[in-house]
Formats: C-alpha cells, structure tokens, sequence
C-alpha cells in the first residue's frame, strides 16, 4: 500500500509538469494563468507560429542536428580508434595513453573554458559551428575513450591474436574485428554523447554570438530574456527542443539508460 | 611466443592526441598564465599581477565566498535527497513487473532533457503568483505556506536542488537497481528465516550489499552537482542572479565581465575544490566501508 502511494506520487510530480507543460503550450497567457492544469478552452498553435517564425527556430533545430550529426561520429571513430590501441598496446605505453585521457575526465570544462575561448577566437573558430564540432569532440573524447576501452580490454587478446596470425594488421583488426565486437559499447556511447551535444548549453553559450548559429539550448535561453513569463511561448520552445529526444527515448530506451548510465559513471 | 606490437599501433591514437593536446590540455596549461595577469580578454595589452588573483579570489571576495557557500548547501541537499530518493526508488522498482518497467522508464525520462527545458518547467512551477506549488497549496488548503520559492534569497538554491534532484534521481535510480539485481536471493531467505522484518532485512541485507553502488551513486552525484551550471543559469536568467550564484555561474559571470585574468584564477580555485571534494569523499567512503 505505502509502496503504491510512494510511486504514485513520484510519478504524478513527473507527469504533471509535463503536461502542463504540453498543455500550457497550445494555450494562451491568460488561458495558462486562469487553468494551468485543465484542457486549453480554445487551442491554438499561435505559440509555435511564433516560436518558430521570430525565433527562426527551424534553422535552430538544423544546426542542432547537424552539430551532434557531425561531432558524435567523430568522437566515436577518434575515441574508439584510441580505446583499441589502449587495449591492444603493451602495458606501460597502453597505460600512459590511458592517463592522459583520463586528465580530460578529472578536470571540469569550467576550468579549461577560458583559455579555450581565447584560442578559438585567435584561430578564428569561434562563433562557427566548425568550432563547436570541435570544442564538442575535444570535451567528450575522455569519456568515449573511457567506455569503448573499458569494453576492449574485457575481451581476450586470442581474439586479435588469430586475425594477426592469418596477417592481418592492426588496422584490419581494428576493422573487422574491434569495431563489430563492440557494436553495444559504441551504441551506448553513441546516445550518451548525442543527449550530451543536443543539450549542452556552456559551449554555445561562448562560442556562438551570431544568431543563425544558435543551437537550441541557447536559443532556449535567449527565449526566456525575450518573453520573461510569457510562459506558453517558454514551454512551446521546451516542447520543440524535446520532442526528438523524448521520441527517440520512447524508441530506445534501453540503450538510452546503458548510455546515459555508462557515461554517468565513468564521466 | 610473444610477438612484436605492431608500431602502426601507435598511429590509432595520433589524430585524437593531436586534437585533445592542442585544443585541450594546451589551453589548460595556458589557462594558468592567464591567472596571473589583468588581462580582459580582448585588449592587446595586460599587466603580470602574479599571485594577486589568486590570493584574492581566495582570501577576499565575497561574490565567491557566497558562490562556494551556495554550492555546498546544494552539493548537500542534493547529494542526501537524490541519494535517498535514487534508493527507495530503485527498491520498490527492484522486482520485474509490467508496472515497475514502465515507471523506471517514466522515472528516468527527465534525464533525457536539457537543462534549459528543466529549468523553464521549475521556473513555472515556483512562480510565485501563476506557479504550480503555490497552486498545489492553495489547492489543498495549506496556503499558509505560500512561499516566493526563488525569490526568497536565503533559501533560492535550496529550492533549485529540488529540480536537480527531479532532474537526475532516475538516472541515479538506475544504478541501485542495477546493484540490487547483484544481491543473490539466498540472503533475503536466510534473513526471512531468522525472522527479520521488512525494515530489518533492508538493514542488514539490503544497504550494506549495496554499499559499492552507494558510493558510486554519491561520487557521481556530488561531481555533477558541483558542477552543476546549465540548469543554474537557466533558472537565475543570463546574467545570473547572484542569489543563486554558484561556482560556475560566478566564474561564466566574471568572464563575462570581461575579467579574463580574475576568471581564471577563480577556475583554479574551482578545480582545486572539485578536487578537493572528491578526496574527501573518496575518504569518506573508504572509512564508512571498511
């Protein structure tokens, strides 16, 4: 009985906020304020016409898509091409290359973000999504390295071995032998680094001044400086920036819990 | 018969080490060298202040002594409520059911937004005059306990640990039912035979098998909440607050302010209480688990 109410209740403070969220959206100001919680009277997409018009939130959503579409790839080839040879390298050399890595998981982006700024306005890399491609996989490579490598050197050197004997090298090894094997590792990996990228907001936040290159955290966040407590413009932006993810967890979500777990743990 | 490492090895790491060392750790060192400067970022010239950041970022600056305090009160209502609310969660979810599947799903889902959206749905909620929890109270009665929520100075960042802790217990929640699957039956049969109650067996069985999913849960939760920034800055508005300034959002805040050389001095300070943090609580768990 207790356990039943405990869960319910959890589960209604999860629920309510978004539907009144979803709701709230399809609704005007006042309409919001008078019934946060009922149906909206007269429902209206006047919310996403103009979240979508003003705030050129279709060019937004493209860059978001096409920064994770870039950057995830990216991480997971450098990263996994980096974890094989931690696994298959003799021990101190693997180890050294380990620790190195691992300096990128000990050290916040908070502390390394300054003079990074500074750096990619020098090379002229800032206010680009170039840049943020590259801030992306530069930040997120130490936790790809952690997880695909933690899953390599579970498995047992014959396997490389055999594919060396027929002679084959480490690039056909690599190939027809790591990256197969370690299709779940890299899935998992995958959907962590895509939650990641899609939401981040401290790089954009530095990077990007020019608002066609917004992504769409931060034009999120320039919603709430336009509309203050305008909010079923706030929660039409929340909806627009949610949706893919919330679709794509409702299709996967056991890979979006191996994922998000297995960067959570290691990052 | 043991064979040659292939040198082409090597190669595998090279286009990665070449990024990760010029775009990240050579900014880290440099960032060191902007600490004990004046400069603000932009101008061509600044002046060498060698350790006069520091040691003021240290020893007398309040916007940073309030930041660090704000970020210890949330580090610890985050840390004890996510860490209890992860547990008991994962307990009643723990047995594999239709029902228990899809709450674990239901429970994990914030997780998958993005603080900006997180931070919006809270900031309705604790609206004081339109917002959701007054709503509730007045609903229920208990309208005397209308409060301003983040309009309150002193208790503001007590009231954003709320949302992370909404934000994140599912994921936590995860890693103890992954724990608790690792606890073999036998246990609880052997404790049901001496007679131990529902609350006994929690305490004799339960907690202390998962004590190294507890550690893990608290170390990965006290990093992320001192961390925490997105969903700080979303809830305090860009400039932030200062009320609910925390060590990130003072940082971003300084840099803003286009006191480049300060900002780096106070991210030092930042990195040296992450690190600080995380030994003592490396400390912690190894004294509270033998």
């Amino acid at each position: 009985m207790a356990r039943r109410l405990v869960l319910a209740v959890y589960a209604l403070l999860i629920i309510v906020p978004l539907v009144v969220i979803v709701g709230g959206s399809f609704k005007t100001t006042q309409d919001l304020f008078a019934a946060p919680f009922g149906l909206p009277t007269r429902p209206t997409l006047d919310n996403y016409v103009t979240v979508l018009s003003r705030q050129n939130l279709l060019r937004v959503l493209g860059n978001s898509v096409l920064v994770v579409a870039v950057s995830v790839p990216v991480t997971l080839l450098l990263g996994s091409l980096v974890a094989f040879a931690v696994a298959r390298l003799p021990r101190w050399p693997s180890r050294i290359l380990y620790a190195v890595f691992a300096v990128g998981l000990a050290v916040p982006a908070q502390a390394v973000m300054i003079p990074q700024y500074v750096q990619f306005d020098r090379l002229g890399l800032r206010d680009s999504l170039l840049g943020l491609m590259l801030v992306n996989v530069v930040v997120t490579l130490p936790v790809a390295v952690f997880i695909l490598a933690g899953f390599l050197k579970t498995l047992p050197a014959e396997l490389y071995e055999a594919a060396e004997l027929d002679g084959a090298g480490p690039w056909a090894a690599y190939r027809r032998i790591a990256v197969p094997v370690s299709y779940p590792s890299l899935a998992a990996t995958a959907i962590f680094l895509v939650v990641m990228h899609w939401n981040d907001l401290l790089y954009p936040l530095l990077f990007i001044d020019d608002p066609d290159k917004r992504t769409l955290p931060l034009a999120l966040l320039d919603f709430q400086g336009e509309y203050l407590t305008e909010y079923p413009l706030l929660f039409t932006g929340v909806v627009v920036a949610s949706l893919p993810m919330i679709v794509a967890y409702a299709f996967l979500q056991r890979h979006f819990v191996a994922g998000i777990t297995a960067g959570a743990v290691k990052g | 018969m043991t064979r040659r490492t292939p040198h082409t090895l090597y190669l595998f790491a090279v286009p990665a080490l070449a990024l990760y060392g010029g775009f990240f750790l050579l900014p880290a060192v440099q960032g060191l060298r902007y600490a004990t400067t004046d400069w603000d970022g932009y101008s061509a010239t600044f002046r060498e202040v060698g350790a006069a950041n520091l040691t003021d970022v240290v020893s007398n600056d309040d916007l940073f002594r309030h930041a660090l305090t704000n970020n210890l009160k949330f580090l610890l209502v985050v840390v004890l409520g996510q860490t209890a609310l992860a547990l008991l969660l994962a307990v009643l979810l723990a047995a594999r059911s239709r029902g228990s599947t899809l709450l674990r799903a239901l429970f994990f889902l914030p997780t998958v937004l993005s603080s900006v959206s997180v931070a919006f749905i809270w900031k309705f909620v604790y609206d004081p005059n339109f917002g959701l929890a007054n709503a509730l109270l007045d609903a229920v009665g208990l309208d005397r306990f209308r409060s301003a929520y983040l309009g309150d100075e002193a208790t503001a960042i007590l009231w954003v640990a709320v949302a992370q802790i909404w934000f994140h217990a599912g994921q936590m929640m995860v890693v103890y039912i992954a724990g608790l699957h690792q606890i073999p039956e036998e246990l609880y049969d052997a404790a049901k035979t001496d007679g131990a109650g529902r609350w006994q067996q929690f305490r004799h069985v339960t907690w202390p098998m998962v004590a190294p999913a507890t550690a893990l849960v608290v170390a990965y939760t006290t990093i992320q909440s001192f961390k925490a920034f997105d969903l700080i800055l979303g809830l305090a508005g860009n400039p932030p607050r200062s009320s609910l300034d925390v060590l990130a959002t003072r940082i971003y805040a300084t840099f803003a302010n286009s006191q480049l050389g300060y900002a780096a001095a106070e991210s030092i300070v930042f990195m040296a209480a992450i690190a600080l943090v995380t030994w003592l609580q490396n400390r912690a768990a190894r004294l509270a688990h033998g």
